[in-house]
């Protein structure tokens, strides 16, 4: 992991009207490090992952791009930058055949013909080298099942050769199988020396390949834990506050109270 | 440019081939380092290579419903047979070639309405728009006297005008394309009565440039068989060329028999249609032009990246916008593209008559121009379709209608048969599109 991350985040702050959506968010990101980004609904963690896409630019604070300060204001500013997002609801066209849907929009042409056998004969190498198996990547998109979707919507946002990947929910409504082959993806990712951010619910996915969790909670930061160290209960407290309710207070007060005597003692 | 077939054509960009690449797969261990045969799922259908391979993926498309053009071919077949057995006349060389040359302005019609179904959409101000192209020619040639050809041009200038505009409120107002195309069809019907006068009724000059679209022939027999080799050699030409870059390229190539098999079944009614042209007047121009339009649109659909952000933006706008595509621009343009159609077929319509009147545009030639496109194989669902359904669906109605005149039944048992046929196009399109989806190809 190199010392300089390849994004982060300082102090970013968002508000929508009267909600503080984001407030004073830090988050880093290394080459070859998966990062999950773990909230409960409402923590703030599509905002956050739109000020990194350009959607929605944050109000206050700065994005660090190889350590150099940088603007994201627009989708395209955050694509030129090299970060690739797939979100949840899958950006394919279901009549499309795979390599249409690779390279929707970024055809390879000669003037404004196509060139179907060098995009097929790309496609398959790009494939290939994700070791994603679809049976022929002439068949619609729609006939695809859930997993191997997904996959082609990863392997359509590393065509512009992105150094940072942000998946949206990438196993929500993925089978057990499929939801193996996305998270084998995930990996290959690191492999390449990709950093990617990862957005779950799921906490058995998160902990299976990430290698740190970064935890939101109403819109600030709750605690970055390294996964190999942290267990699921410290993670799961983390999201919902557990740590930070009158029970734990009264504990920790009465802990406390309790040192306090052993030393007056 | 000149393939003949609804299937596989060549790009014709000047990509350098690396021919020097051996097409057996041994030069592939750099660019894919798993050999791919290892890690094949075994529940995947992989094609066999060869004859063999092509025959079983033929007949597993036709059992999970991707019936293509099977059914209007089989249709026209049986439209033939039982013409023939009613009216010997039917298969006439002269009936025929009357038939072809009136289903030109049908489909020319209809190859804009495939664009539009395609995106998804509708267009019901074609015939209105046809008729509106007709009486500005008209207008312009014989009451203002301006060059016939000048003429032409902005008749159809005046069709792609009026599409582009139903195409700006669909795309940047958000009006439904129903509500805007039918406003067209009525409007532009108004605006046809208004530039042709009190007279109602303008005819056009019997030697001119409109008269000929339809009256012309090129008696010569040469030119209807050099046409037929020409497309039948630039197909195979094609094939085999594309075959070569992609065996060069090291992905799946058809293999040489299914490329003669798909040559032979080109060859043999390009030729047959040349041998009847040729013992009636010869080439029909008509033909020519429509052949033309049809074999550029299907170029343009599936060779060019306008034609890829078509299907894109009639499977999911949204998916399409997101990869950057100007969605509201494709959906203009292809509004302008119908009504650039629907101005030269009506031009073609006018040229039968030799006249433009009050009824042009009017009538069945709406709902005929729609059914032509559906029983043709284009898809009402969108995101699929050819410009070779409108082809082949216009030579259906007008077969219906040619065999009926033969008849002599009248049009209320045309109207029926030939909205008896669209039903069943409509209904083999849902069902093989039902079929296509439990066969998870849809």
């Amino acid at each position: 992991m190199s010392a300089t991350p390849v994004l982060a985040l300082r102090g970013i702050s968002k508000r929508f009207g009267a909600v503080q959506a984001l407030t004073d968010v830090e988050l880093e990101i290394h080459p070859g490090e998966v990062v999950a980004l773990v909230g409960d609904n409402g923590a703030g963690k599509s905002t956050l992952v739109k000020t990194i896409a350009g959607v929605g630019p944050a109000d206050e604070g700065t994005v660090e791009w190889d350590g150099r300060p940088v603007r994201i204001e627009r989708p395209h500013d955050a694509q030129q930058l090299g970060i690739a997002t797939v979100y949840q609801d899958l950006a394919l066209c279901d009549n499309l055949d795979v390599v249409g849907n690779l390279f929707l929009g970024n055809e390879i042409k000669a003037r404004t013909i196509l060139n179907e056998v060098e995009m097929e004969r790309r496609a398959r190498e790009l494939l290939s080298t994700l070791s994603i198996r679809i049976p022929s990547v002439r068949v619609p998109v729609a006939s695809l099942s859930g997993g191997q979707r997904q996959t082609v919507a990863i392997a359509r946002s590393l065509l512009g050769e992105p150094r940072v990947v942000i998946l949206d929910e990438p196993t929500a409504a993925l089978g057990v199988e499929q939801t193996a082959q996305v998270l084998d993806l995930v990996e290959r990712l690191r492999e390449r020396d990709l950093a990617v951010l990862l957005i779950s619910h799921n906490m058995a996915d998160v902990r299976a390949v990430s290698d740190r969790v970064a935890v939101l909670r109403l819109g600030r930061n709750n605690g970055t834990f390294t996964v190999s160290e942290t267990t699921q209960e410290e993670i799961v407290s983390a999201i919902t506050g557990a740590t930070d309710n009158v029970v734990t207070r009264r504990n920790a007060r009465t802990a406390q109270n309790a040192s306090t005597k052993e030393v007056q003692k | 440019m000149t393939t003949g077939t609804p299937t596989e054509g060549t790009p014709t960009d000047g990509t350098p081939v690396d021919v020097t690449k051996t097409p057996d797969g041994t030069s592939d261990g750099a660019a894919a380092p798993e050999a791919p045969a290892a890690t094949v799922d075994p529940r995947l259908l992989v094609r066999q290579q060869g004859f063999a391979g092509y025959l079983e993926d033929l007949l597993r498309r036709l059992r999970t419903g991707e019936l293509g053009s099977i059914p209007v071919i089989v249709g026209l077949l049986v439209i033939g047979v039982v013409f023939q057995l009613q009216d010997s006349a039917f298969l006439s060389a002269n009936n025929l070639s009357n038939l072809f040359v009136q289903s030109a302005g049908t489909g020319l019609i209809a190859v804009g309405i495939v664009f539009v179904l395609i995106l998804g959409e509708i267009d019901l101000s074609v015939g209105s728009v046809s008729g509106m192209s007709a009486a500005v020619l008209a207008v312009l040639n014989i009451n203002h006297g301006m060059n016939e050809v000048l003429a032409v041009l902005l008749a159809i200038l005046t069709g792609m005008a009026a599409g582009a505009v139903h195409g700006f409120f669909f795309a940047r107002i958000g009006v439904p394309a129903f509500v805007v195309t039918l406003a067209g069809l009525l409007g532009w019907n108004g605006l046809m009565l208004q530039i042709l006068g009190p007279s109602g009724t303008i005819n056009l000059d019997d030697d001119g440039v409109v008269a000929h679209l339809t009256n012309y022939y090129f008696s010569d027999k040469a030119a209807a068989m050099g046409l037929a080799t020409v497309c039948v050699v630039a197909f195979l030409g094609f094939s085999l060329l594309d075959q070569r870059r992609r065996k060069a390229a090291d992905v799946p190539s058809r293999p040489l028999s299914e490329i003669l098999l798909r040559t032979a079944v080109l060859a043999i009614p390009a030729y047959a249609a040349a041998a009847v042209f040729n013992s009636y007047k010869g080439l029909p121009m008509a033909v020519v032009i429509f052949l033309g339009v049809v074999v550029l649109g299907d170029f343009v659909l599936r060779r060019t990246s306008y034609g890829r952000q078509v299907f894109a933006v009639g499977g999911s706008s949204e998916a399409a916008g997101r990869a950057g595509i100007n969605v509201p621009m494709v959906r203009i343009t292809v509004y302008a593209i119908a009504g650039t159609m629907a101005a030269v077929g009506g031009l073609f319509f006018a040229s039968q008559i030799n006249a433009a009147n009050q009824s042009s545009g009017a009538g069945s030639l709406l709902m005929n121009c729609i059914a032509a496109a559906v029983i043709g194989g284009t898809s009402l669902f969108g995101g699929r379709g050819k410009t070779w359904s409108a082809l082949l669906g216009a030579l259906v109605i007008q077969s219906i209608n040619s065999g009926m005149a033969l008849l002599g039944t009248g049009s209320a048992l045309r109207d029926m048969i030939t909205g008896a046929v669209l039903l069943a196009a409509v209904v083999i399109d849902s069902v093989s599109r039902r079929t296509q989806k439990t066969a998870g190809r849809a």
